[in-house]
């Protein structure tokens, strides 16, 4: 017999804080596991953001930072200057990326950094409970959009493959999801390629990936799986936004 | 040992090369833009890293990554923008990652003004940011200090792995002065620093970080540092006295202030008035023993500041109630005259007889 | 006997979150109706040999708490 699915090696034994169902815990495995299958794990700096993921450090099973909230891919470019060799990554939020640290985000892109960023989208924020996130959808209620999202208060949601498309620094930008085993495994293969396109020095690379928040969404774990289905894929679309040679 | 005439923006950016400092991340204010154009042109040369970022919070988290990774690495901005540094210097001091800062300081508070000025003292010896940490504050007074001091700034970093900063003003950054550069001790390699993040190869993983969830372990954090800062409370004191050894008023006063103290304790003299002038080098730890030692013959202490006199709580706190504590200062960018400053002594010295 | 596939079941660490329940293909893991020690009532496989290892559950399983085994075996 053959192990087929076991836990990934850049992945320590510490058990995740994640309440249940939250697919965070997907998508750590999903980079760790292409870490490892790149052989990356020795060579690998990660960069923990402030959100429900800030203790990602004690998860990945490689050198890790704890950045500031939102400053992620400001640091990742700092560790990536001195280390331009390393695999150098962000995990950050939707509040953290979209929201406070914008201005690193873009930037970053824009100077075509070679680092690779993981953007979970869940549409709110999560650690502190439920608030209005730049990515909630119309109508959505958090706790500070108790009647639900509306221009006039909150403004609108930002896409941000969309957004950063528009500009010539991204190298490669995909939007995936992983309400459902095929997805989980498409989110695996961007990451991947993600991953390997820093490797051979191309350039900026960010992978949106659409993530659930059953406790603060208000639903149980499977709910959560058919909102993220139903009421954020027809606002952030999957696919490649910007791709190698495209 | 060879002579430059240098300004003194250019001497800090040339003393951080010469440091081995190979990481320069920053984002324009005058009036320090000389320190990102210099280096701008200078990294390259020397294989080094020059980004000007997209703000102030943008470089001090790419200084916190670059030092993270165990490069030397530097940024500097005036007053405002330091503002915008102080949540990443938090971090950086809870985290134990070296790094320099330089504040060129001009008038505030807000926008302020672009003049050369001292009115973030408190900023830069108080804290700043959050937290209960310190950084180390050196007060140059001369385009050599500055340069020494900037190469000083980074042992001292790496040292303590503590943030430090040169607090300077924007007449300093223009001024041009002589500087003695010593050819021995150029680019000196940065030492060994295990803990940095630079992959895992060979070791287990390391992580940078200044989160501690349980509260328990956040004290035991803290009184790690508070031991490392009273380490440097007892260490790192620095100051210089001038004509003080029969003094009656004692000038303290740093940086261009100093200069202008300077002066003016010489005009007095001239005037057979008995001054004297004491620099504090470092403003934290601010060197208390050097204050009471050069106050022996004082009857009085006259602080002058180019702002609304912060470190005179300093200097009372030092003095420790012995004698009276006066202040002269100007404020917003107008830096006081020799003239000014000698007319305040006089009459100090009248009220004393 | 020979089974297909075998599955770790990592109880006290699973957070009963089902969503390897609700992917199951051949629908064999269910609800074990006991709480363990973090609270929660962890899934447990109701019928080994129906299991083919085609490792679903623990491709959606937030907390790694499935090993898959595939291939023949005792
Ligand atoms: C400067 C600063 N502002 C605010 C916070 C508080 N804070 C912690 S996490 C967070 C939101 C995180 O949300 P998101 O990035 O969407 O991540 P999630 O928790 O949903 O994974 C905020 C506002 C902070 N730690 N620092
Ligand atoms: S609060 Fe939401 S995002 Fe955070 S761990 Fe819980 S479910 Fe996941």
């Amino acid at each position: 017999m053959k192990i087929v699915a076991k836990r990934p090696e850049s992945l320590t034994s510490k058990d995740f804080h994640y309440c249940p169902g939250c697919t965070h815990g997907i998508i750590h495995r999903l980079v760790a596991e292409t870490i490892d299958e790149l052989g990356l794990r020795e060579s690998a700096v990660g960069i923990a953001p402030v959100g429900c993921s800030v203790l990602a450090y004690e998860y990945f099973n490689l050198d890790m930072l704890q950045a500031s909230h939102g400053r992620a891919p400001a640091v990742a470019t700092g560790v990536k200057r001195v280390l331009p060799d390393c695999a150098v990554f962000t995990y950050q939020g939707d509040g953290d990326l979209a929201a406070i640290g914008l201005s690193e985000v873009v930037h970053a892109a824009l100077r075509g950094e070679n680092i690779t960023i993981i953007f979970v989208n869940n549409a709110i924020y999560g650690m502190t409970g439920g608030q209005i996130a730049p990515t909630t959808l119309m109508g959505q209620v958090t706790t500070t959009s108790p009647g639900g999202r509306e221009v006039g208060m909150s403004g609108n949601p930002i896409k941000v493959c969309e957004m950063l498309a528009t500009q010539q620094g991204p190298a490669y930008l995909s939007r995936v999801s992983v309400h459902s085993p095929a997805h989980v495994r498409r989110a695996k293969k961007a990451i991947r390629k993600a991953f390997e396109m820093q490797m051979q020095k191309k350039g900026f690379s960010l992978v949106e990936i659409l993530s659930t928040c059953p406790t603060n969404w208000g639903m149980d774990p499977l709910s959560s799986l058919d909102w993220l289905e139903e009421e954020m894929l027809p606002m952030y679309p999957l696919g490649e936004f910007r791709r190698p040679g495209g | 040992m060879k002579t430059r005439l240098m300004k003194g923006n250019d001497a800090v950016g040339e003393a951080a090369i010469a440091a081995g400092c190979r990481h320069y991340y920053g984002y324009p204010i005058t009036p320090q833009n000389e320190i990102p154009e210099y280096l701008s042109k200078r990294m390259p040369e020397v294989g080094g890293v020059f980004i000007q970022s997209e703000s102030e919070v943008a470089a001090i988290n790419m200084v916190y990554g670059s030092s993270s990774a165990g490069a030397r690495v530097m940024t500097s901005s005036s007053s405002p923008g330091i503002s915008l540094k102080t949540e990443g210097i938090s971090y950086m001091a809870g985290s134990e990652l070296p790094a320099v800062i330089v504040n060129m300081m001009r008038g505030g508070p807000g926008l302020g003004g672009i003049q050369p000025a001292q009115g973030d003292y408190f900023q830069a010896v108080k804290g700043g940011g959050h937290g209960d940490y310190r950084t180390i504050v050196l007060a140059p007074a001369s385009v050599q200090e500055l340069y020494s001091f900037t190469r000083l700034a980074f042992d001292l970093a790496d040292l303590y792995r503590n943030p430090v900063m040169i607090l300077g003003d924007g007449l300093l950054g223009q001024m041009m002065e002589e500087v003695e550069i010593p050819v021995d001790a150029a680019d000196t390699p940065p030492p060994e620093k295990p803990w940095a993040a630079t992959g895992c190869r060979g070791r287990s993983k390391v992580i940078i970080n200044s989160l501690y969830l349980d509260p328990h372990q956040l004290e035991v954090h803290n009184r790690k540092l508070q031991e490392k800062f009273s380490r440097m409370v007892e260490r790192e004191q620095r100051s210089q006295e001038y004509r003080t050894r029969d003094c009656e008023i004692l000038l303290v006063a740093y940086g261009t202030a100093a200069r202008i103290a300077r002066g003016a304790v010489d005009e007095a003299r001239a005037q057979n008035i008995k001054a004297g002038l004491f620099r504090p080098q470092t403003l934290w730890p601010f060197p208390n023993g050097g204050l009471l030692e050069a106050a022996g013959t004082a009857k009085a202490l006259l602080v002058v500041e180019m702002s609304a006199g912060q470190m005179v709580e300093d200097v009372k706190l030092g003095i420790e109630g012995r004698l009276p504590v006066h202040f002269y200062g100007r404020m917003g960018g107008v830096v006081p005259s020799v003239g000014e400053v000698t007319a305040e002594i006089r009459r100090l010295e009248g009220e004393l007889s | 006997m020979t089974v297909k596939g075998r599955l770790t079941i990592e109880k006290e660490r699973c957070k009963g979150c089902r969503l390897c329940i609700h992917f199951c293909p051949k629908e064999i893991l269910e609800d074990c109706g006991e709480l363990n020690k973090l609270g929660y009532r962890p899934v447990h496989l109701k019928d080994q040999e129906a299991c083919t290892g085609c490792g679903i559950c623990a491709l959606m399983c937030p907390d790694m708490i499935i090993q898959v085994e595939r291939g023949k075996g005792a």
